[in-house]
């Protein structure tokens, strides 16, 4: 069974790509963190909640062929490496193309999708994913 | 004059509130009748020239209702710098909610970022929930109960294998902000006629509908389309010359036209609303989508006419004018239906049937 309680807790920063700031060094970072990895104690306070403009590029990608049950009805599909527009790099599906359409470099908005299904009677988990601009 | 047995729902003098922003969102592949016919052996020239379709819409394995609902909320709000916590209703109509219990409605207010104190539900009316919602969104901004309010209208509709619906049933979804503050269009009026029609149906727990044959066009269709169009007309005192747009509820090519043509419309007026050739249809988010095409193109001053039909069965009708504040209104912003209906990848019929879940995997999580 589906982990009820992560999902929950992670759906407002998998809805809205939220992430945290700090706000002592400047870095953003996804998913939130507490504590800023390279300000440490300094940053206990700083760190403030911001929602990522959902735009960013491809830095590398892959295209995978064999997949998590959860996946199989999208075999092959692209995962990549996207450089958000704020700084963090997250690692996302893109969706609604060609392996041959995407490049490194090639800028990528979010889209609101469906991640994976608990079985039939299950819960359903939602996210983010990315589509070439 | 209207048949004594419909229910007709007053709504509403003019209280100015109509649309602030509106935003649609259509997947990207699709499939021609071609493809469907080549499978059930039926001949494709029959079925497209019967149902004027030429391709559908097909949702990927990783859409569904609320990820429809959510894409097109999310264009609204880019073409209209409204606060969420502003919007104090949401209500999404679909006939293939995600969940049987567990509403849509919260996981799109969710993910537009609404506060914690709104009204929300999920409506069922076949393919009328959606215009359903914007009539209760428009009462309650009337009646100043909330600022802004979202009316969504999306499926991911279903056709059993081989039946004619699978040439049709298609996904795609649009959603109204409604307000009165910086409104594009109007409102001026609303009504509703209904009757207890056995035109189309889904039992519980049934993966696909079933239709009354002879019960889907003159009992069903056309006698709700019409009289809800005729009382609208009858009400504001216009005629079918007084409309720059004209825009039904679409189950397939054929019935809006054959519609529009009753009641004395030309395909000037129709064909910017008439979207099922190109997209199949998309039941809740049928006509909504059409009037967002039409919005896509409209000017200040013009004026339209809008008729859903939701099986079972009802119409709700909607006479709007477009304002000035279209003149300033960032369209551009999110992708028009235009647009949305570009971009697109045909599949074969076995993706389709993978897509759609015809085939089985039998892996418990997907």
């Amino acid at each position: 069974m589906t982990e009820l309680s992560r999902i929950w807790r992670e759906t407002e920063y998998r809805y809205n790509l939220i992430g945290f700031k700090c706000n002592n060094c400047g870095e953003s970072y996804f998913p939130p963190r507490d504590i800023c990895p390279h300000c440490h104690r300094e940053s206990i306070g700083k760190m403030e909640k911001v929602k990522f403009s959902g735009n960013g590029e491809i830095l590398s990608y892959t295209t995978v062929h064999d997949a998590p049950p959860a996946f199989k009805r999208q075999v092959p599909y692209l995962l990549a490496l996207v450089k958000l527009d704020e700084g963090p790099v997250i690692t996302a599906q893109i969706v609604d193309c060609d392996p041959d359409d995407v490049n490194i470099g090639k800028k990528v908005h979010m889209a609101f999708r469906k991640i994976r299904e608990d079985g039939t009677n299950g819960v359903i988990e939602y996210g983010y994913k990315f589509k070439l601009d | 004059m209207l048949n004594v047995n419909f229910y007709i729902c007053i709504s509403a003098k003019p209280f100015m509130s109509g649309i602030v922003s509106y935003g649609s969102y259509i997947p990207y592949y699709r499939i021609k009748p071609e493809e469907i016919a080549r499978i059930w052996g039926d001949e494709p020239e029959r079925m497209k020239k019967n149902l004027f379709i030429l391709s559908k819409s097909v949702p990927s394995p990783d859409e569904d209702v609320a990820s429809i609902s959510v894409e097109a909320a999310r264009n609204a709000l880019k073409r209209m710098d409204v606060n969420p916590e502003e919007i104090g209703a949401i209500y999404v109509g679909s006939e293939s909610h995600p969940y049987a219990v567990k509403p849509t409605a919260t996981i799109v207010a969710a993910a537009i970022g609404m506060p914690l104190e709104y009204f929300a539900a999920d409506y069922e009316f076949a393919c009328k929930a959606g215009t359903a919602g914007m009539q209760n969104v428009k009462a309650m901004v009337d009646s100043n109960f909330i600022k802004y309010g979202f009316a969504i209208g999306s499926d991911t509709s279903q056709g059993a294998p081989g039946d004619a619906l699978e040439y049709t049933a298609s996904a795609g979804g649009t959603a109204m902000l409604i307000g009165k503050n910086n409104t594009i269009a109007e409102i001026n009026d609303t009504l509703s006629v209904s009757t207890d029609t056995p035109d189309f149906w889904r039992r519980e727990g049934e993966p696909y509908p079933k239709h009354g044959e002879r019960f889907t066009g003159e009992p069903g269709y056309f006698k709700h389309v019409i009289a809800a169009s005729k009382a609208m007309m009858e009400r504001m005192d216009t005629k079918s010359s007084d409309y720059d747009y004209v825009v039904f509820h679409q189950p397939n090519g054929k019935f809006p036209s054959r519609a529009a043509k009753i009641l004395g419309f030309t395909e000037d007026q129709y064909k910017t609303g008439l979207l099922t050739p190109y997209i199949g249809n998309t039941y809740s988010g049928s006509m909504m989508t059409g009037l967002s095409a039409v919005l896509d193109e409209s000017k200040p001053e013009d004026r339209i006419l809008a008729v859903s039909f939701g099986s079972g069965a009802g119409s709700d009708a909607f006479d709007i004018t477009v304002t000035g504040e279209m003149k300033d209104y960032k369209r551009d912003n999110a992708p028009t239906v235009k647009k949305l209906i570009e971009k697109v990848k045909f599949i074969d019929y076995g993706m389709y049937t993978k897509f759609r879940k015809i085939i089985v995997t039998g892996d418990s999580v997907e």
